[in-house]
């Protein structure tokens, strides 16, 4: 994936708010990125922007050697559904719908088979360790147990980037613990993982960190010692 | 797991929600469905009524004046017989049959009476062959089958309600029911009258009209007798009760503008005035279903666009197209047109059922047709009621998914 002097401006009546300056980045297949910084700093707007859900003010994102924004709304959805997970920090289970059927959502939205959907969706269940809950609505599952039907479903069409929004913003230590190990899983794997976080502890566990301020990223330098500090 | 379990677990989710979209679609098709059911057997029932009638157009000469329905043939005036001839050939579409009379006051068996001239169908028929065969155009808004005499059914016995006879012999004659009782004669008697012999073909059954004293000859029998030539006092003509109201009248005015034409207005008029106001009133209620069903539906679809904001950025962010989130929308809406659709009919026809023979006097059964109308319409008014929530919901901006709504 490759950012080319991407910048995000949000105009608000005759005010404008630049969420994110002009910005060139490189993210390689299989990379780990954990994007740190303040609150307003800008890091959803980017995860928003790589997710192909908001189009930059200006610049080009490029994945696969396809920019993205210059496809039609249609073909960037299917891009998000054959290339893309998210993780989300509040999970965003549907909650009219069981585990199972949540995981199934991916699966339907491209068309598979309900033999198929359903075959996947009990493997991805019982890969995060779910088997016995796949029934349950998420109103009756655990906070962990819901973020990780989200992840069963985040890799139910088995995505090359994922794209984490706090993904460990709600949960307790052990499982966050968990939750990262299942992310470094899915990025020795082969995936890409850019993940948002305030948590610096989790942050550590991604290969590089992106500081952004003030809708600015920070020079590699800071970052480097912002990990290993 | 599919676009259609997804709408149906979120219907089954907000039951509440739910159950008043569908509850305002389904009073409004069940007024709708109750009215109009009521309306057509309404006009069912005032097409029978006027088939009872018999004739329900008069063709009389320009002078004559009218004190009794019953008793427009008993005047002096006439009209010739020829104006048949043109009613025949004019083929005009509502005039089902046409009967012309005769009248002369009469002493026949030392009973005083009147002596009605009448002109068989067949002999009609056989007008309107010589003009190629077909006796009256057909025509449509007629609800119930006018009846006629005709070859199948043609036992003298018909004329005391139909007016009309198919076959009627030089030397028959049928009597009144009341004169017939004065007289003491019966059928198969031999009768004297103006120094010619008949015999007596039947005895009407009792009408409580002035046909009861009357005594039934053939028209042109009757026209010899009385030697006053090829001409009638009176055409009865048998007309579909809408093509009358709907200016079969003034048609017939203007082809015999030497002669006056009535009608059974006020009957007609009131009859078809209280069929326009229900027709009116389903019209009404159709308004009523497009305006309130619509509104509410398009609230209640606003709203739920609005609640679900978050759901829908997620599916969206897991690569939902803006037409499948259109869908989303337009799917339930199509579910609750339908379900509130079929509803309102049953309702609407129970209702119906119940309360027509309470309000309009008329029995009322459920019309099968009035199912696709009502489910059609529901379906259609909960589309476009929920086209632009559903526009709106595709349109949103994904990104939402990431923030607490």
């Amino acid at each position: 994936m490759h950012l080319e002097s991407v910048s995000k401006i949000y105009k608000k009546k005759e005010s404008e708010v630049i969420a994110l300056h002009t910005t060139t980045l490189d993210i390689p297949r299989g990379d780990f990125v954990a994007i740190i910084g303040p609150s307003g700093s800008g890091k959803t707007t980017l995860l928003s922007m790589l997710g192909a859900m908001s189009a930059p003010s200006k610049g080009k994102i490029w994945l696969d050697g396809e920019s993205i924004y210059d496809l039609p709304i249609e073909q960037r959805a299917q891009l998000r559904q054959e290339k893309i997970g998210f993780v989300f920090q509040t999970f965003n289970l549907i909650p009219y719908l069981t585990a199972i059927e949540n995981v199934q959502i991916p699966l339907a939205l491209a068309k598979a088979s309900v033999e198929r959907q359903k075959q996947c969706a009990e493997e991805l269940l019982d890969k995060v360790g779910l088997s016995d809950r796949m029934n349950h609505k998420p109103d009756e599952l655990s906070v962990g147990q819901q973020q990780r039907v989200a992840l069963a479903r985040m890799l139910a069409n088995d995505p090359a980037i994922i794209l984490a929004d706090e993904p460990t913003g709600n949960l307790d230590p052990d499982t966050k613990d968990q939750v990262m190990s299942y992310l470094e899983e899915f990025n020795q794997e082969g995936r890409t993982i850019i993940m948002v976080t305030h948590d610096l502890s989790a942050a550590k566990c991604a290969k590089r960190i992106l500081k952004l301020s003030e809708g600015g990223v920070c020079p590699d330098e800071s970052n480097h010692i912002l990990k290993t500090a | 797991m599919n676009l259609r379990t997804i709408v149906w677990k979120e219907m089954r989710e907000r039951p509440t929600a739910m159950f008043v979209s569908l509850l305002a679609v389904m009073l409004s098709v069940t007024a709708l469905v109750a009215i109009r059911n009521v309306a057509v057997f309404s006009e069912i029932e005032v097409a029978d009524k006027l088939d009872k009638l018999g004739a329900n157009v008069l063709i009389l000469p320009k002078e004559a004046s009218l004190q009794d329905y019953y008793a427009a043939d008993m005047q002096s005036e006439t009209i010739p017989e020829e104006i048949v001839s043109e009613l025949v050939f004019a083929q005009m579409t509502g005039v089902e049959a046409i009967a012309p009379k005769l009248c002369i006051p009469a002493t026949i068996h030392d009973q005083k009476t009147t002596l009605t001239g009448i002109l068989p169908q067949s002999e009609i028929q056989k007008m309107a062959s010589w003009q190629g065969g077909v006796l009256f155009k057909k025509h449509e808004g007629c609800k119930a089958k006018i009846n006629l005499a005709n070859e199948k059914d043609d036992s003298p016995e018909a004329l005391a309600k139909r007016r009309t006879l198919q076959n009627l012999g030089d030397k028959d004659v049928i009597l009144g029911a009341e004169y017939a009782e004065a007289t003491g004669l019966k059928q198969g008697d031999k009768i004297q009258i103006l120094g010619e012999e008949f015999s007596v073909l039947t005895v009407l059954d009792a009408t409580g009209t002035v046909d009861d004293s009357r005594v039934f000859a053939h028209l042109h029998n009757v026209q010899d007798l009385s030697k006053s030539g090829e001409v009638v006092n009176v055409i009865e003509v048998m007309g579909c009760c809408k093509d009358v109201a709907n200016g079969l009248i003034g048609k017939l005015q203007s082809l015999l503008p030497d002669t006056k034409i009535m009608t059974i207005a006020n009957v007609v008029k009131t009859q078809i005035s209280v069929n326009q106001m229900m027709t009116n009133i389903s019209y009404m209620f159709l308004t009523i279903l497009v305006v309130i069903g619509g509104a509410s539906m398009a609230s209640s679809t606003f709203s739920n666009v609005i609640e679900r904001r978050r759901e829908i950025g997620t599916l969206m962010a897991l690569g939902a197209s803006p037409k499948f989130v259109t869908n989303l929308f337009l799917v339930k809406a199509v579910l609750l047109g339908l379900a509130g659709g079929i509803g309102g009919y049953v309702l609407g026809s129970v209702l119906a059922y119940f309360l027509g023979p309470y309000f309009a006097d008329i029995s009322v059964y459920p019309l099968p047709s009035l199912m696709l109308i009502a489910t059609g319409t529901a379906v259609f008014v909960t589309l476009i009621a929920s086209y632009i929530p559903a526009r709106r919901a595709a349109n949103l901006d994904p990104c939402i998914c990431f923030k607490e709504v």
